[in-house]
């Protein structure tokens, strides 16, 4: 089982993600954003970090890298693709994903163990959770605030698609607290906090956000 | 040569906190005129024509790359040579 995590230049959270993969029992397999090739992967993880320099607007440039081509195509057949912050905003711009995220509405960075609560666990990144599971896993971002049209807002609320929202003071603006969402299919996810930051007892909050990961190997065993 | 001129702005119901953060500075620099702030960006697109089917080329450039549809509006225009 292979889990692809693709490198963009300015990427930060490749290998902590490839790490991830390969702790929850996957093969991870680098890509490069340069590249119209997928390496025969089975998921994809578009991890953290500030792509061609958040230019323009956050993953408004690296939508357009070779390798979204390859992605969105499998995205739109039902492969599982995570985004993580800056993965996030460019599962946004590419319209995999509702919405879109903007500056913190306190204008200033945060970095913080995050608390989250898992609203959907039957996506194939969460579906290791329970639903309404409570988890905490960093949070790092400038421009973390997800905003949408109240409409967009409440069809997600209405057909489930809120996966994690923020438990506590909100850390950045978004709106409903919401910290990540997924598509119509449930094979799509993205997701502001840092799952791929908390996987091991070492280093991080703890283990909580392994599951992603896991979610994804059980998700992918199950086709 | 022309220059056609796209501007980007954020939504009104999209929260602005640059221009927040401008606006907030103003009052400390004396400056007490000003009930808001609103902070865009202005593109400068050189052309060797601004025919109609350059700008039909400037608005699709305007919608998918330069503005994000979900949280900025654009206008394009002409840059008239005084």
């Amino acid at each position: 089982m292979k889990i692809g995590v693709v490198t963009f230049p300015g990427s930060l959270d490749d290998v902590d993600a490839q790490r991830a993969v390969r702790l929850a029992g996957a093969e991870p397999v680098a890509l490069w954003h340069g590249d119209h090739d997928l390496k025969g992967v089975d998921a994809v993880i578009l991890p953290g970090g500030f792509s061609y320099g958040d230019y323009l607007r956050c993953g408004a440039i690296a939508r357009f890298a070779p390798v979204m081509t390859e992605v969105v195509e499998g995205a739109n057949k039902g492969m599982p693709v995570l985004g993580i912050c800056n993965g996030f905003q460019i599962l946004c711009e590419s319209h995999l994903l509702p919405g879109a995220l903007i500056r913190n509405d306190h204008r200033t960075f945060v970095c913080r163990d995050q608390e989250l609560v898992v609203e959907n666990a039957g996506t194939a990144w969460t579906r290791a959770y329970e639903q309404g599971q409570q988890i905490t896993v960093p949070l790092k971002n400038g421009e973390g605030g997800f905003v949408a049209d109240a409409e967009t807002l409440d069809r997600l609320e209405g057909e489930g698609r809120v996966v994690v929202r923020y438990v506590g003071a909100n850390p950045n603006g978004s709106l409903r607290d919401i910290a990540g969402v997924t598509n119509e299919r449930g094979n799509v996810v993205g997701l502001m906090p840092h799952p791929e930051h908390a996987v091991e007892d070492l280093c991080g909050p703890g283990t909580d956000g392994l599951g992603f990961f896991a979610s994804a190997v059980q998700a992918l065993a199950a086709v | 040569m022309a220059r056609v001129i796209v501007d980007v702005m954020p939504k009104p119901e999209i929260l602005d906190p640059q221009g927040k953060a401008v606006h907030g500075a103003l009052p400390r620099l004396g400056f007490t005129g000003v009930t808001d702030v609103r902070q865009g960006k202005r593109f400068e697109l050189e052309v060797a024509q601004a025919d109609e089917a350059t700008l039909a080329e400037v608005e699709r450039i305007a919608g998918t790359l330069l503005s994000n549809p979900v949280i900025e509006d654009y206008t394009v225009r002409v840059e008239v040579d005084a």
